[in-house]
């Protein structure tokens, strides 16, 4: 039935044969399409994305930045806190020597006055025994003599005193001590 | 019963199995469309109608995406920038490289949607026509990229640099050389431009083809037991529409992927 009324019109044409009007309005079609995109809306977009890209890269470009400079803080400071330590250890150390020393110089000094007190008090006592040996000697003199002179019956003072026996023995005396001791 | 099997619909309304009514097949007969109006001495048929409509759709949909671009993209810019990214990185850059790819951008991304549309109305309905299947539109459009590419390649190598690159003059081939010229000669200078287009055409002719005779047929089965072989045959219809879809794009990458192989084999030194 196709194939009759087909061949009755004989319309029907080879269909790799193109026909004129559709190339034309293909050509005409397709020349809007490419118009449009290419001189207006391609060149758009394409700005956008450069600028988006350009965007995006100083994006990046102020992140390292940014980066670069705090690693450089970083560094900075960790080198201003080693200088920190190191001060203060040396501080420290410093510290200690003059804490040294001073304690050396303190001990010098208590025992030099430790020394002129003992010594000090050596003199004053040995002063003191000197005093009381004196008066002693006086004394035991004026007491022998006063007692001899009782028991010889006459004042036998002046006379030692003079002759300076008493003197004498107790030296003899004394002298006898020392040895003993 | 009207006289003409190309009025309105492709097949018989009134036609089914066991009704003493042969299969209304589908054939050359259901590319052929009558004139709707007449515009400027040109009878406007369906196919070209569907063409401008692409024109209008392609420019439309871009227009809404990149008339005011914004530096963050909405959606609908998103989408079409996914598109143009797809064309300009996946096909020129990767053919033509950045350089010399960038001039050819616009073309290749005007090419690509425009026939991507063509073919898409073969699953709308009521278009459900693919405009390439008739053979003047990709004729048109393989013409435009024949002739980009012939003088390419004389803009670029002169008139004797041309000839060798497009006959593949190579000394040391030895005494087959003029008959490898010869060949090479009606290879790129005839038979190129001729299956670029003709590829796309019957690819989508043929997907055209297959829709309609199961389309017919789930139709002209409705009656008794052909109901059940009907309901097979609607089946092949949704899997062959959701393969056109495949194919429809495809179809428009392959056109465009030739096209920039085209162009770089013209700007290549010749070989």
């Amino acid at each position: 039935m196709n194939a009759l009324q087909l061949a009755s019109e004989g319309e029907i044409q080879n269909p790799l044969l193109p026909a004129i009007p559709e190339i034309v309005i293909g050509l005409i079609a397709f020349a809007i399409v490419f118009g449009f995109l290419a001189k207006k809306l391609l060149p758009n977009i394409n700005k956008v994305l450069e600028e988006r890209r350009e965007a995006i890269e100083g994006g990046i470009e102020k992140a390292d930045a940014a980066q670069t400079e705090a690693q450089s803080v970083l560094e900075q400071y960790k080198a201003q806190l080693a200088e920190a330590r190191h001060e203060a250890a040396r501080l420290r150390q410093e510290a200690q020597e003059q804490g040294a020393v001073i304690i050396q110089e303190m001990r010098a000094e208590g025992q030099r006055q430790r020394e002129e007190i003992i010594a000090a008090g050596h003199a004053q006592i040995e002063a003191d025994r000197k005093a009381a040996a004196s008066a002693l000697r006086q004394d035991v003199g004026s007491l022998a003599t006063a007692l001899a002179g009782k028991l010889v019956g006459e004042s036998l003072e002046d006379h030692a005193r003079q002759s300076g026996t008493v003197d004498r023995f107790l030296d003899e005396l004394e002298a006898k001590a020392e040895a003993v001791r | 019963m009207s006289a003409d099997p190309t009025t309105v619909l492709a097949f018989e309304t009134d036609c089914h199995i066991f009704d003493g009514c042969g299969f209304p097949a589908p054939g050359l007969h259901s590319f052929v469309f009558e004139p709707m109006a007449t515009v400027g001495g040109i009878e406007i048929n369906k196919p070209m109608l569907l063409a401008v409509l692409s024109t209008v759709v392609v420019v439309g949909f871009f227009w809404a995406a990149f008339n005011k671009p914004k530096l963050v993209p909405g959606k609908l810019q998103m989408v079409a920038e996914a598109g143009y990214d797809f064309i300009r990185t996946g096909v020129v850059y990767e053919t033509l490289g950045k350089r010399e790819g960038k001039k050819y951008v616009p073309l290749m991304v005007s090419l690509f949607f425009f026939i991507w549309i063509m073919n898409l109305w073969a699953i709308i309905p009521l278009a459900q026509f693919p405009v390439v299947s008739v053979i003047g539109f990709p004729v048109a459009l393989a013409a435009i990229v024949y002739v980009l590419w012939v003088s390419l390649t004389f803009k670029r190598h002169g008139f004797v640099g041309g000839w060798k690159n497009i006959s593949g003059y190579d000394p040391s081939i030895g005494p087959a050389l003029p008959f490898v010229m010869a060949i090479e000669i009606m290879s790129n200078l005839l038979i190129r431009p001729f299956t670029h287009a003709v590829r796309l055409f019957a690819n989508m002719f043929a997907g055209h083809v297959l829709l309609l005779i199961f389309t017919i047929a789930s139709w002209y089965l409705l009656n008794g037991i052909g109901i059940a072989y009907a309901g097979v045959s609607f089946v092949m219809v949704i899997l062959m529409t959701a393969f056109e879809l495949f194919i429809q794009a495809l179809q428009a990458y392959v056109f465009v992927l030739l096209a920039c192989n085209y162009i770089q084999g013209a700007l290549a030194e010749h070989h």
